[in-house]
């Protein structure tokens, strides 16, 4: 049998203790070790993008990292988007709202790509949205409604900051 | 978007409403069949053939055995499992019966073949157990392309089947239709290749068997389109009564085809998992499901038209050879691919005299599958080209040829001896047109590229009821579909059907259709689907059938029910069950009054004391549905205009437009998904993906690396325009919606890319379209230029 060592992992900011092969797969820990099925295995070789997670933001393959190799980094999963209480994301919602998915396989890898994007780039415009959009996977969308439902989020958190900032504004 | 509640506008049916099946896939809180773990859960990995044809001499296993984490591993002898067969109930010289083992025995047919399954305690030990196996081949010569299957020179690939032909039919023949040819003024041909694909679902296949003691059963999770179908075959191959076996269906991340029929791997894991009191998990690796799954849409077409001087088509004449790879599919077998083809091919046109030849050649590669749209993609294409090449002989515009020809009057029946219910075939046409004239495109440049236009038309029959499937002479004909609909206690209601959803959103669909029927709140529709034990028997989902036949079933249920809260309503109320009818609000009204149906239910429940003496407690009704005749058809038309860069032979789809018209939405929105999703597709098939072999049968795209699938950088966005001809012979109004994108666009693209190569004297008839024939066709071009 391999050996196995011990890792320590921090998912969705749970601090989780695992004595595991080093071969495994951060896919596989966070899928069968912590139960956070979630993140979806599409092809084990980094194209499809549906074990997209955030590695400290950015987004990552988790079928392409070994558990090992993140050990100090944060890791977020697409259970990390809904609120405590169950309560959807608003990309989350904009994916509903737009038919951004269909079968829901690759959607949560969408989700976390969208997530680490816009937190990084919040003033992208559509065609740098799609371009984005384009390193993952969907056989089911024809990606024009995955598009639509990052690029409406984006534009709504704008809506939303500026808002904010008006009413600072104007409460000075 | 209309929130969930009583309707208090119109119908449920035709709106938007959010899907149902979404909060949960967006959480992250689906449950796929890899999601799912079982204590002491055993992990399937497969010995695959190495070799495309060649004699199995030995299978050594023993290694395998004594690898860390492995628990069992078993080759054919050692399962013991009775071969998978699939019919047609045609005479000899028709079809050839084979059948697929559900391991190896003595022979392999295809590299990926699976050969022995290793049981370990974790996927990793299942793989090095894999790595273990020592397996010895007498290879023989490999019969790798269609050419080779028909000269049947070597070994075939089934002694049954000398010649390498499975199927071999010639259908309509129409008198004089020589004659027709001789003395016509134009004769056109075609003769065109399409690419082997992969359907391609992004989750592989997979399931998860264990036998429960306590129900006497193996239960097996997995994703199959045809979960009954699933439960027949592993009942026979394993000698289990049927009721010994459960078949349920978690989540699916997509089908479109690959898995409507019953796999071989699913059979073998389902039966380790019995023979060693395990639970069995197996999940299908991405460079199995490229390599070793099911495929599709390899097929050769050698086609002619005749046409009139005005552009009148009389005469239609096609041999098509589909190559289905090494084994017949069930339930649909090898014939699945020609004889839609044959018995479909001429389309939205009125053809006066249509003679085809349709085969199937059986080759050292990856069995076949339907795959979305199934042959039709193919034909369309050629029906297209054919239509195309017509206009350009004569000097007539291509859409006036096609208009000239379109079916206009219906019901028509149709050479092919089909009646097609009415479309908007010319209406579509025009309006595609007529959109991207106004939207500027027949006047679009594009500086250093080449612009051209492609249109389809064509109509995609679905809904086929089992006289449809008796026609094509299938030995096991699907077409009816079951419902049965229970109200609880509280008057909320669920409905079974045997149709499934892989994305297709029938959590939302039917529950839309029996909100309408009773007059219930959307949200308090429960709809049951795939589960063998619950459901009486089922189709499943394929050749959009769903909501057309089993979107009828529910429907019909759901109006036996209301019947019953009708007449429990009057008998409770003392007036004439005429008088009384359901109030859309949850209630009926019965004279003066109004009975809530939670009312209704108490009685029927828990006071059935006060029942009418004839009637029996509990409200449940069942019902059935069969498309009558010759189905449905929905219909569309694509335009799509591409730019061709000279210096490398890409394309690029610059707009597309799609017209479709598939009788009633239940849910627009849902309905353009499918009609994008199925572009995409097609696109796909159009532009990128094939399934490549070497000379030695060794498959040449075993990754995404190689297989390429494309993204959001190539398909473009498409608009959709909705004509609406409802359905009259199923419940809703509905015609199914699933296929009609694939079908259309490789034509559209096709028809764009030689419409941009006009001028260059080159036409391409293929697909994937060869970048480096749109390269060599523009570049002495550009070099005069």
């Amino acid at each position: 049998m391999t050996d196995v060592q011990l890792v320590e992992l921090t998912v969705n900011s749970e601090r989780h203790e695992l004595a595991i092969p080093p071969r495994r797969t951060l896919a596989d820990v966070l899928r069968h070790d912590l139960g956070l099925t979630g993140t979806h295995v599409g092809c084990e070789h980094g194209i499809c993008g549906a074990c997209t997670v955030l590695v400290d933001g950015r987004p990552a393959r988790a079928c392409l990292l070994f558990a090992a190799q993140v050990e100090n980094a944060e890791i977020r999963t697409v259970e990390s988007l809904a609120g405590p209480d169950g309560e959807l994301s608003d990309l989350q919602r904009c994916f509903g709202e737009h038919h951004g998915l269909q079968c829901g396989f690759c959607t949560p890898g969408f989700l976390m790509l969208a997530e680490g994007f816009l937190a990084e780039e919040p003033g992208a415009t559509r065609e740098e949205i799609r371009e984005v959009v384009a390193s993952n996977l969907c056989r089911c969308t024809g990606y024009q409604t995955v598009v639509d439902a990052v690029d409406d989020c984006a534009s709504r958190r704008r809506a939303s900051l500026q808002a904010a900032l008006d009413t600072a504004g104007s409460t000075r | 978007m209309r929130e969930p509640g009583f309707r208090t506008d119109g119908t449920w049916v035709g709106a938007d409403v959010p899907r149902r099946e979404d909060p949960r896939l967006l959480a992250g809180r689906g449950r796929f069949v890899d999601d799912i773990t079982l204590p002491r859960m055993l992990h399937a990995a497969f010995v695959r053939s190495t070799e495309a044809h060649a004699l199995l001499t030995s299978v050594d296993l023993s290694e395998v055995r004594g690898v860390p984490g492995v628990v069992a591993a078993f080759d054919a002898a050692g399962l013991g499992l009775a071969d998978i067969t699939a019919l047609l109930d045609r005479p000899a010289e028709e079809f050839t019966p084979t059948s697929m083992p559900v391991l190896a025995r003595d022979k392999v047919r295809y590299v990926g073949e699976p050969v022995a399954v290793v049981l370990a305690t974790d996927p990793y030990a299942a793989e090095d157990g894999v790595e273990a196996a020592v397996v010895d081949y007498e290879p023989l010569d490999p019969v790798v392309t269609e050419t080779a299957a028909l000269a049947a020179a070597g070994a075939p690939v089934h002694d049954e089947a000398p010649g390498n032909v499975l199927v071999d039919v010639s259908l309509f023949a129409t008198e004089g239709i020589d004659a027709v040819f001789d003395a016509a003024h134009t004769v056109v041909s075609v003769e065109a290749r399409t690419g082997r694909q992969n359907a391609l679902p992004l989750e592989t296949r997979g399931v998860v068997a264990d036998w429960d003691d306590r129900d006497e059963q193996l239960l097996v999770r997995t994703c199959t389109q045809v979960p009954h179908q699933v439960r027949t075959v592993l009942a026979r191959c394993a000698g289990l009564d049927e009721k010994q076996v459960r078949v349920t269906v978690p989540d699916m991340g997509g089908g479109f085809g690959q898995k409507c029929v019953v796999g071989r791997e699913e059979i073998a894991a389902a039966a380790a998992a019995r023979r060693l009191r395990r639970p069995v998990k197996w999940i299908e690796d991405r460079r199995e499901a490229l390599t070793a799954s099911f495929l599709a849409r390899e097929q050769h077409y050698t086609a002619r038209a005749a046409f009139d001087a005005d552009g009148a088509i009389l005469a239609l004449e096609a041999d098509v050879v589909c190559d289905m790879g090494a084994y017949s599919c069930y339930p649909f077998t090898a014939g699945i691919e020609p004889l839609m083809a044959s018995a479909e091919m001429p389309g939205v046109y009125r053809v006066p005299a249509y003679r085809v030849r349709g085969r199937a050649v059986t080759t050292n590669k990856a069995p076949t599958a339907p795959y979305r749209g199934v042959s039709r993609p193919q034909y369309v294409m050629v029906m297209e080209r054919l239509m195309e090449r017509a206009a350009r002989s004569l000097g007539l515009d291509a859409l006036d040829v096609r208009r000239r020809n379109l079916i206009t009057e219906f019901p028509y029946r149709g050479i092919n001896n089909i009646t097609y219910d009415p479309g908007s075939y010319l209406e579509s046409l025009d309006l595609c047109e007529r959109v991207l004239r106004d939207e500027g495109w027949h006047r679009h440049t594009e500086p250093g590229r080449v612009v051209g236009i492609g249109y389809s038309c064509f109509s995609e029959r679905t809904g086929y009821g089992s006289g449809a499937f008796a026609q094509r002479k299938m030995q096991v004909v699907p077409g009816f579909d079951l419902s049965q609909i229970t109200m609880d206690l509280d008057g909320t209601v669920s409905v079974t059907t045997g149709t499934l959803s892989h994305g297709q959103s029938h959590e939302t669909t039917f529950a839309q259709i029996v909100a309408d029927r009773l007059g219930v709140p959307y949200d308090k529709v429960k709809i049951v689907q795939g589960d063998t034990d619950r459901i009486t028997y089922g189709w499943g989902s394929f050749a959009s059938r769903s909501v057309t036949i089993g979107g009828s079933a529910a429907s019909a249920a759901a109006v036996k029910l209301g019947d019953q809260l009708r007449a429990l309503a009057a008998h409770l109320a003392g007036v004439d069950v005429d008088t009384c009818e359901l109030d859309g609000r949850g209630g009926v009204r019965a004279a003066d009054r109004t009975l809530p149906f939670t009312e209704l239910a108490e009685v029927a429940y828990l006071r059935s004391h006060l029942l009418p003496k004839d009637v029996g407690p509990g409200l449940t009704a069942t019902a059935s549905f069969d498309v009558g005749g010759d189905g449905t058809f929905s219909n569309a038309t694509h335009g799509c205009v591409v730019a061709l860069d000279p210096g490398t032979g890409g394309v690029e789809i610059l707009r597309y437009v799609c017209v479709e018209d598939c009788g009633v939405a239940i849910h627009p929105r849902v309905v353009e998904g499918q009609a994008r999703g199925g572009i995409a597709q097609g696109i796909a098939g159009a532009l990128f993906e094939e399934v490549l072999y070497d000379e030695a049968g060794q498959p040449l795209a075993p990754s995404f690396m190689e297989y390429k699938v494309p993204t959001a950088a190539e398909i473009p966005d498409v608009r959709i325009e909705h004509l609406e001809t409802p359905c009259a012979f199923t419940a809703n109004g509905a015609k199914g919606a699933g296929e009609g994108g694939t079908i259309g666009a490789p034509a559209a693209v096709l028809n764009a890319v030689n419409d941009a190569l006009r001028g260059t004297g080159v036409e391409l008839d293929s697909t994937p379209i060869p970048r480096h024939a749109i390269f060599a066709a523009l570049a002495p071009h550009e070099e005069a230029s």
